[in-house]
């Protein structure tokens, strides 16, 4: 559905040239929902806008939904969907008129386009908004908006740019159910984020990008083995007489941590193991590695950092 | 096919610019405030045999005034995401462009109209056929100046920089074209500047078809501000689209 190779965006600015994509490949099957994660400035957005004729690549080259995004992009236009970061419909319109319009801007009939919005009215829970001005919708009626106009026409392949920024955790919520329900019904969906418990959530497969290269790749499980297995920790009055069976082992009092690979299954037979040495257990947790850990041994930097904000605003 | 496209496309985006205006028309009137207090408050100092000089000059001060800001509407659209909306659709570019600018002409005909027939009230004469070549040429007027005033929004980006490019050329403008006093009352240098300024052949025309006059060199210059204008708004829609 994606697949792109090389893909740079250069931009001149007056302090000399910014690199901000540096050639990414990116391949996306039919079906997949693909997480695009980075932190702020890593190149994400300018990738996505690019994949969308939003903005011209300095160098590569992809085909998008069947187009050559250089050759034919109105042909991209034809066959995907986009929200863009920001709010899309005009606040100074009504929702059934934007929605209308947008679809008759895909080429749909009059008729389709009502049809068409009014189903998606109901299916984002819009229902009794239709004669609403814009600017009188709650922040999560407005995204749900965007998604809707993303869908009229029933693209393939769905791009989505940090779609619940700036909502409430319950609007966030329902709007991942949304998202999820478009991959059951077999769009292909890409998207990107910041928000590591969001890419966690909905994604089959991530990219991980940084300094506008692609780091990593991988479902969020993979990638969080791929760190350094799971982390275990043993309260146990013995903590040093187990430590020197780990060699990476860290003692704290009474207490021993280490990371072995698939923690959760290779714990009983460790478990044992050490009853038959004799070493006398008071707990036992098994901690496995979040895709913040990922983040921090890809790019030597946490994501955590940067996302505070939206971490803490879920509890 | 390509021009059905392109005309179906434009005639959807005029529709969106003008659905706000029709629900809350309130906007066609404060359009309307600025040319009434020429025509109550200034009009009468020129005497009773001013109308037919004054009343074409306004029309094309109107023009000016009306549709050189009209850039203003695009910004929030630019700011927010509903212009990158619309660029992802398979939308053509020229239409994103013209289908404003016809909201803004629709609106300028309306209101040439209104002020014609309110002018009438103070003693200003015109047949059925000079209201429509006066209201022919405002829209040409129109369509120039409103794509020049979206393009420059697209460009300048930032209200302030967009308003003071503004002022520091619609009044120069404005002055040059003879909307307020005949240029051949002033110095000569005054006048020649006058020459140059398409405006005031603009102003001239307008005022030959209420009166006596020639009027082909008014349409030309008109029409080739069209072209400026227009090839500048569509070039800027085009770059700045990718």
């Amino acid at each position: 559905m994606i697949k792109a190779r090389g893909l740079a965006r250069r931009f001149t600015t007056k302090l000399g040239p910014v690199d901000a994509v540096r050639g990414v490949d990116i391949d996306v099957a039919e079906g997949e929902l693909v997480g695009f994660l980075g932190p702020n400035g890593a190149g994400k957005s300018t990738t996505l806008r690019m994949l969308t004729t939003l903005l011209q690549p300095t160098a590569g080259e992809a085909i998008v939904a069947g187009h050559d995004l250089l050759s034919d992009p109105a042909g991209v236009r034809r066959n995907i969907g986009y929200v863009g970061q920001k709010n899309g419909a005009g606040a100074d319109q009504r929702v059934a008129d934007e929605l209308a319009l947008q679809a008759r801007f895909y080429g749909l009939s009059k008729h389709e386009a009502r049809r068409k919005a009014g189903d998606l009215l109901e299916r984002f829970e819009l229902q009794g908004m239709e004669k609403r001005a814009v600017i009188t919708l709650s922040g999560g009626q407005q995204r749900r908006l965007d998604i809707a106009m993303g869908m009229l026409h029933d693209p393939r392949l769905l791009f989505l740019d940090e779609p619940s920024t700036a909502l409430d955790p319950q609007s966030r919520r329902n709007l991942w159910d949304h998202i999820k329900q478009l991959k059951a019904d077999g769009t292909t969906v890409f998207l990107t984020t910041h928000y590591l418990d969001e890419a966690d959530f909905l994604s089959d497969r991530l990219l991980v990008i940084d300094h506008g290269s692609i780091v990593g790749e991988g479902s969020p499980d993979e990638l969080k083995n791929s760190v350094s297995g799971d982390l275990v920790v043993l309260g146990t009055p013995q903590a040093a007489v187990v430590a020197t069976k780990f060699p990476d082992a860290v003692v704290e009092d009474e207490k021993v941590s280490f990371r072995i690979p698939n923690g959760d299954r290779s714990l009983p037979g460790l478990l044992r193991d050490l009853d038959n040495l004799g070493v006398e257990l008071h707990s036992v947790q098994v901690h496995r590695p979040t895709l913040d850990d990922v983040f921090l041994t890809m790019t030597g930097r946490s994501l955590r950092e940067e996302t505070n904000a939206g971490q803490n605003y879920l509890g | 096919m390509l021009d059905r496209t392109i005309l179906g496309d434009t005639w959807l985006v005029f529709s969106r610019a003008m659905l706000p205006v029709l629900r809350n028309p309130v906007a066609v009137v404060f359009g309307l405030v600025q040319p009434l207090l020429y025509l109550g408050l200034f009009g009468p100092l020129l005497g009773d045999t001013g109308w037919q000089w004054f009343v074409p000059g306004l029309l094309v001060q109107m023009v000016l005034f009306g549709t050189a800001y009209a850039g203003f509407s695009l910004m929030p659209e630019v700011r927010t995401g509903v212009m990158e909306r619309l660029r992802v659709t398979p939308v053509s570019r020229v239409a994103l462009l013209v289908g404003r600018v016809g909201k803004d002409v629709v609106l300028l005909v309306v209101q040439g109209l209104l002020i014609m027939l309110a002018a009438m009230l103070f003693g200003f004469r015109a047949s059925a056929g000079d209201i429509l070549l006066g209201l022919g040429l405002v829209a040409l007027l129109g369509i120039a100046i409103g794509s020049a005033s979206y393009a420059l929004a697209l460009k300048t980006k930032l209200e302030y920089v967009f308003a003071s490019v503004l002022s520091s050329t619609i009044v120069p403008l404005m002055l040059l074209s003879g909307v307020l006093l005949p240029m051949s009352n002033g110095p000569k240098w005054l006048y020649w500047l006058s020459r140059v300024n398409p405006l005031a052949h603009v102003v001239d025309a307008e005022r030959s078809i209420f009166n006596t006059g020639p009027v082909l060199l008014g349409l030309v210059s008109a029409a080739v501000l069209v072209l400026a204008g227009v090839f500048y708004g569509v070039r800027t829609f085009h770059r700045e689209s990718a």
